[in-house]
């Protein structure tokens, strides 16, 4: 193997699991220390810097960091990541004076974003800052997108809402309500805007076609359900409900029945659990509230009596599952009717595009999602950009937030007439954190403390009303265990090899075994010599140059290690360092700060 | 040293032993030595060497004298007993520990200035008792804890890190050993793991005394450029004459030796040391060709390395006073002590 190149942006971010898992690369470990020493405005900031929604994503995330944090993989349970980003939203002060602001000029390019949801409101945020006049369409008379209609208040308090949304509203884009877009070729037509963002979201809930679905009324697709109920347009339900479907939707859907009056629901699964779409911990939370989950049912028809739905025919499914974990098509063993007075049916959703026609340039695929550049977020018609859900079909929000942060690049670009491929590279910083003789500047010891279980509200309370919202937040005593279970994933071990003498005393004193000094050999053949074996082929190898006096490398599998720093402190010679990796990761004002300067440089 | 102790956390793959223990079940706290230190490798050695052997660890003594090598039992096995002696005693308190209780296994942990200066009588009269020990002596050529003085194994010519360089003839261990009559006697580098750990093995199934002289470079005082004990030194003059290689009773000697070249030898207990030759000349079972062979290798420069001279025929000090199987630590205080009466019977019979 090769020397690892440690200058390249990617690698140590690599090591850093939950910043790497993250679409929009949020500084987990960073937010986390700050969280450690109190300062919880300061990490709600450096959350927003990425993030934007803090108070709304430490509540609703789908946190791909949580299944890829390190702590995971050395013990049971990740960091509560998620919950964390939560506290630092509960806890800051005011951060009005701390926000970006448009400048009192504007600079004169027009830009519509067509949609209120998250996705259009990261552009916004990245672009009214830079002085881009910002209109945005809503056909809803509210703001969020799905962040409102889809997540129910117990879980999603519009007050969160309105707040983290009205940080960027308020800095001028001019707010457009209960209009909706019926003709992208109308909009266009005039001419009035340097560039169009769709952020429309994946609206158009997935149909199941069976026998029965049009004879009765209680037959309801989750989504569109779900916004009625957030708008009060249904206000109960019946006792007995069935979801058909078992993703985040149908956990919605399911904990919302029992809020309206339902006391028997079955969320109903065609596959066995570890095939459930559904995040572990909102399933956790649905059994919690003694929703039952039925697997291996595969639905057949809606029974109707007398033009009244009374309950629902399945097929009950068995499978095989071969050694790799893949599932076959089933075989169906028997059939049983499950009584109900409601179903609703929550499996998946659609993107539609009604409103665009087919002849203005604008490619679709033969989904019916339209053909965008993965990188510059641009459709097949120059100056029209997609992203959220409406872009690649249904993702969660902190990849349409990573995906606005984009857009908003691109769009800057756009208007200044600057190649959209040639962007600002990612970089990375190095900066030690020695203190002294045996000193760090953060908790380097490892803290054997389990992962903290979220309060709830109790379970005979939180039934009342269909808003409370059923978690609690961590207390300061929980938040402050939790942060010391963070690894602290950004502070590397850095590798100096010309300063090493070969004494051992990082391979001795390593607690989980990461580091060995060997002859070097291509990867496959060094993973199976170490002193223990690196079988996480995810996981990189970190390999030295030639060590001085052998000729040796040193070679750290990245996979467990818990960045204790005891390598470097046991090292007499300074070759292992702990230092702070910084990524940068560029954003639409660092594109403008380099337009200026080119501007400025041209005269 | 740390202000941490090393975190109860572990790869998930780390093996148990026959007894179901895990290495990490034979640390001891957090060394406090200088960061670099040989005698830490030496530590993780003995740690990884007992560890694979499968010894109870209360079934084992560790035993010391004064000094930084000294120091180091307290980092290996803290469920085993453990006896830090006078400076240059550890012999002594070892004799008489196994001579009350030879159902133990002794580790002695010794430097060359604890040795080779105040302990050199002592280390004598151990070898020609060849008490049944493993004798590690962790040479690093200067007295670490009094900072840095050449200590009675310093090669002339060496220098500090400040002042003249030394002129006074150095004591060899191992050459001393082989004069003795010890029965086991090898050389091993802190910072070649994979040889000394089947040498620490090796001395600990030996019965009789076993010297393990380790060069174990002081990174404080003793690693830089005048220095013939200094890691760069010892790895560029490092000389491995002969492998051996550790065989434990239940395992088979594997076919992927040489015929010719190699050489079994079985141990008390069953388990064989199976000897490679690096080095075509040399015989391992000759004490004259031993001696022979490590002075002209002094005389060239070079740091002998390997299980140097191995004799299994010559009793213990068990055997060679006639005293019986049964450790007398076992034995009832009434039959070990027969009583005044008994006592004055015997001082008759000397009348």
């Amino acid at each position: 193997m090769n020397s690892t190149d440690t200058s390249h942006p990617d690698y140590f971010h690599k090591v850093v699991d939950c910043q790497w898992a993250c679409p929009a690369h949020t500084d987990v470990p960073g937010y986390i220390r700050l969280i450690a020493q109190g300062q919880f405005t300061e990490a709600y900031m450096l959350n927003r810097h990425s993030n934007i929604f803090p108070g709304i994503l430490g509540r609703v995330c789908d946190r791909p960091c949580e299944p890829a944090c390190r702590r995971g993989r050395v013990e049971d349970k990740p960091v509560a990541i998620c919950r964390l980003k939560r506290v630092a939203a509960d806890h800051r002060d005011d951060i009005t004076d701390l926000l970006p602001q448009a400048p009192a000029k504007t600079n004169g390019k027009k830009i519509a974003l067509i949609g209120a949801g998250c996705a259009s409101l990261s552009v916004a945020n990245d672009l009214l800052p830079l002085g881009y006049e910002i209109t945005i369409f809503e056909a809803l008379d509210t703001t969020g997108g799905l962040m409102r209609t889809n997540i129910p208040q117990f879980r999603l308090p519009p007050k969160v809402l309105d707040e983290e949304i009205n940080y960027i509203i308020d800095m001028g884009a001019d707010l457009k309500t209960s209009h909706r877009i019926e003709s992208m070729k109308d909009l266009l037509a005039g001419n009035d805007y340097d560039a169009v963002f769709v952020g429309t979201g994946a609206p158009r809930g997935k149909e199941l076609k069976l026998p029965g679905r049009y004879d009765a009324d209680n037959i309801y697709i989750g989504i569109d359900w779900l916004e009625s109920v957030a708008f009060e347009h249904v206000k109960e339900i019946g006792k007995k409900v069935l979801i058909i479907g078992v993703g985040n939707t149908a956990m919605d859907c399911c904990r919302s029945s029992l809020r309206l009056g339902a006391t028997d629901v079955k969320v109903m699964a065609r596959k066995p659990r570890e095939f459930f779409k559904a995040s572990a911990w909102e399933l956790e939370d649905a059994e919690e509230e003694n929703i039952e989950i039925i697997v291996n049912h595969s639905p057949k028809e809606f029974v109707i009596e007398k033009g009244k739905l009374v309950g629902m025919l399945f097929e009950q499914m068995e499978y095989d599952i071969d050694e790799k974990g893949r599932i076959d098509r089933g075989k169906v063993i028997g059939e049983v009717t499950i009584p109900c007075d409601d179903v609703i049916l929550a499996i998946g959703q659609n993107n539609a595009f009604p409103w665009i026609e087919r002849d203005i340039g604008i490619e679709f695929d033969e989904w019916e999602c339209p053909v965008v550049d993965e990188t510059t977020m641009m459709c097949s018609r120059d100056g029209i950009f997609f992203g959220g859900d409406s872009a690649f079909g249904p993702k969660n929000i902190i990849w349409a937030v990573a995906h606005g942060h984009e857009a908003a690049i691109s769009i800057h670009k756009y208007c200044n007439g600057e190649s959209l491929q040639e962007r600002l590279p990612r970089g990375v910083n190095l900066v030690s954190q020695k203190m002294g003789l045996h000193e760090w500047s953060f908790s380097n010891d490892y803290d054997a403390v389990s992962r903290r279980l979220m309060p709830h509200v109790d379970l005979l309370e939180r039934f009342k009303k269909i808003d409370i919202e059923v978690e609690l937040g961590f207390t300061a005593e929980q938040a402050v265990e939790e942060v010391e279970r963070c690894l602290n994933c950004d502070i590397q071990t850095v590798f100096t090899a010309k300063l090493c003498i070969e004494c051992d005393a990082c391979i001795d004193i390593c607690p989980v075994d990461c580091l060995t000094m060997t002859e070097s050999g291509d990867e496959d053949d060094l993973r199976r010599r170490l002193t223990a074996p690196a079988e996480n082929k995810e996981q990189d190898l970190y390999v030295s140059a030639a060590l001085p006096q052998t000729g040796r490398v040193m070679v750290k599998d990245e996979d467990l290690c818990v960045h204790c720093s005891l390598c470097a402190e046991r090292c007499p010679t300074g070759a292992w360092d702990m230092q702070k990796s910084e990524i940068s990761i560029p954003y639409a004002k660092d594109e403008a700060a380099l337009t200026a300067s080119r501007l400025a440089a041209r005269g | 040293m740390s202000y941490i102790a090393k975190p109860k956390v572990s790869h998930p793959s780390v093996p148990r032993n026959e007894l179901g223990l895990f290495k990490r079940d034979y640390e001891g706290v957090v060394s406090t030595l200088c960061a670099g230190c040989g005698h830490d490798s030496v530590t993780a050695a003995i740690i990884q060497a007992v560890f694979e052997l499968g010894i109870e660890p209360h079934k084992l003594c560790k035993m010391s004298g004064i000094g930084c090598s000294s120091k180091t039992p307290a980092y290996f096995l803290s469920q085993s007993h453990g006896f830090n002696s006078v400076h240059g005693r550890m012999p002594s308190v070892t004799t008489g520990a196994n001579a009350a209780n030879s159902d133990l296994t002794y580790i002695g942990v010794s430097g060359d200035g604890d040795s080779l200066s105040i302990g050199m009588g002592q280390f004598a009269h151990v070898i020609r008792r060849n008490l049944d020990m493993c004798y590690i002596m962790e040479n690093n050529g200067v007295y670490g804890l009094t900072k840095g003085q050449y200590s009675a194994t310093a090669d002339v010519g060496t220098t500090a890190k400040k002042g003249p360089a030394n002129k006074q003839m150095p004591i060899d261990p191992v050459s001393i050993a082989i004069g003795l009559g010890a029965t086991y006697i090898a050389r091993g580098f802190s910072g070649a793991k994979e040889q000394l750990v089947p040498l620490i093995k090796g001395a600990i199934m030996h019965k009789g005394f076993a010297l393990l002289d380790v060069i174990s470079p002081c990174v404080t005082f003793n690693d830089h450029e005048g220095s013939t004990k200094s890691y760069a030194h010892t790895r560029e003059h490092f000389h491995q004459v002969i492998n051996a290689d550790f065989v434990p009773p239940s395992e088979e000697i594997v076919a992927a030796y040489e015929e010719g070249n190699t050489m079994p030898i079985r141990l008390h207990d069953g388990s064989k040391i199976v000897f490679r030759r690096v080095d075509k000349d040399y015989d391992p079972t000759s004490r004259a060709a031993a001696f022979t062979f490590l002075r002209d290798s002094v005389n060239a420069g070079e740091i002998i390395t390997g299980l140097l001279y191995i004799d299994e025929e010559t009793g213990d000090m068990h055997d060679l006073s006639g005293s019986i199987e049964t450790p007398l630590s076992k034995i009832p205080y009434e039959e070990l002590n027969p009583g005044a009466e008994e006592l004055a019977n015997l001082m008759d019979r000397y009348r």
